[in-house]
């Protein structure tokens, strides 16, 4: 039982703490588990969120920065003011929890379309596009020196990156084709400035109050790059959910987006963003043709990853609209 | 020739069966998987409806703008293949029509909600 394995180790780290309660797990792929608990106190009880490889699921996968990054991000974040939970233990040895790290809970919604739709959201949400722009500039401006190891990407490895991926999916998709063409076409160099990119800033993976954004999650993908991905990524149509008109996760304008980054003392290269929406809508689709595969070659065979397969469409009708609009 | 009822009519039913009678009876985590098969089944319903068409008329778009003949997926890899030879692009005649078509074709049958289909779909009517 975890919560055994969590109270003896909150009782280690956490002053006062004489066990946990409510153990719940939110999500769980195979290599990467993210579970709730309750952190029993004298005084209070404190809502915690633990992350980890189970044991003997160390590895990450290529793409990942890994969990020990990922925890050493978000403290860094947190101390900047970037809205970030806190980080309250990294796992140990000792632990017997496997790798990971446990943060404290930040209360509030994640799930897009009740972020969109809501009452309790509808006096957040038109602040939100141009907060998301000062989000990202503080992010942006996080000290290099004092970042974990961190893969570099330029735009020329992603383009090839991606087209290696979506040869491998031997799966003919002329609107994919035109896409990588575009991008070559397109690729607008190495940036002027490299620095920390999130990798997966977008609707879905921020946690929302009635106050405005309150959380930045999901840094698993972070980089070093061009800034200007994270600003093409929150706007790939996918995290709009139907509000297609405001283009920064359904919330807001590209204009008020980019106020917001560059009243925090940041500049915005549109042509960049651009690009990055087109590599991002791409991106997306070739994720779910990989989860098309991993659906037919067994490691998860559920439904749900089936029809994320059948969602790669969604992104060749975005990339046609972005790159053969039709009319005006 | 198979008996009948069709594979779509057979499809609807089991589809139907889930959505009337066993939903309300489930709840958590298991009516949101409950609520992907019937997605699942809807799909599939709405694609032995459409396929035969929509292929056929692929099929004549894609003879006419490679000028060879082939399977559906024989002439989805030529054309893949042509475009990243550079040899078509969107200034080649009907091309990006071909891509709208076939698209609009493919999200008739994945995702009829999806904002951006329905979008384009007003424009076509």
């Amino acid at each position: 039982m975890i919560e055994a394995e969590l109270s003896r180790s909150v009782r280690r780290w956490c002053k006062g703490a004489t066990g946990v309660t409510g153990a719940a797990k939110l999500s769980g792929g195979a290599s990467q588990e993210t579970w709730r608990f309750d952190i029993t106190h004298p005084d209070c009880v404190i809502g915690a969120i633990l992350r980890r490889s189970p044991k003997g699921y160390g590895a990450a996968p290529t793409r990942a920065a890994g969990l020990a990054a990922e925890a050493q991000l978000m403290q860094l974040a947190y101390e900047a003011g970037v809205p970030s939970p806190r980080v309250m233990h990294v796992l140990l040895p000792a632990d017997g929890l496997g790798t990971g790290f446990i943060m404290q809970r930040v209360e509030g919604e994640t799930i897009a379309r009740k972020i969109l739709r809501d009452d309790e959201y509808a006096a957040a949400r038109p602040h939100l596009a141009r907060q998301i722009g000062g989000i990202l500039a503080g992010l942006h401006r996080l000290p290099k020196d004092k970042l974990p190891e961190l893969r570099s990407r330029s735009a020329t490895q992603e383009i090839s990156e991606f087209e290696r991926d979506y040869r491998s999916l031997d799966w003919p998709k002329p609107v994919f084709e035109l896409a990588l063409r575009w991008l070559r076409d397109n690729d607008p160099g190495p940036s002027a400035e490299e620095t920390l990119v999130h990798g997966d800033f977008r609707n879905g993976n921020l946690i929302i109050g009635r106050d405005g954004v309150r959380a930045v999650l999901d840094w698993e993908l972070a980089h070093l790059g061009d800034p200007m991905e994270d600003l093409g990524w929150v706007c790939v149509n996918s995290w709009r959910f139907g509000e297609i008109d405001k283009p920064v996760g359904g919330f807001g304008s590209r204009e008020e987006l980019f106020a917001g980054y560059e009243a925090a003392g940041r500049q915005v290269d549109p042509a960049r963003v651009k690009f990055w929406e087109v590599m991002g809508t791409l991106r997306w689709g070739i994720m779910c043709g990989g989860m098309m595969q991993r659906f037919r070659e067994g490691p998860d065979h559920s439904m749900e990853r089936a029809m994320i397969g059948r969602r790669a469409s969604e992104t060749e009708i975005d990339l046609l609209r972005l790159l053969a609009p039709r009319g005006s | 020739m198979q008996d009948e009822p069709t594979p779509i009519e057979l499809t609807k039913s089991v589809a139907d069966f889930l959505r009337n009678d066993i939903t309300p009876l489930i709840s958590g985590h298991q009516a949101f998987k409950l609520r992907v098969a019937v997605n699942i089944l809807d799909l599939v319903t709405r694609q032995l409806t459409r396929e035969e068409g929509s292929d056929a008329a692929e099929v004549v778009r894609l003879r006419a703008l490679l000028g060879m003949d082939g399977s559906v997926t024989e002439l989805n890899h030529a054309l893949a293949e042509r475009i990243a030879n550079d040899e078509v692009d969107l200034a080649t005649p009907g091309l990006a029509e071909h891509l709208w078509a076939t698209t609009m074709d493919k999200l008739a049958v994945d995702q009829p909600n999806y904002a951006s289909y329905k979008r384009e779909l007003g424009r076509d009517s």
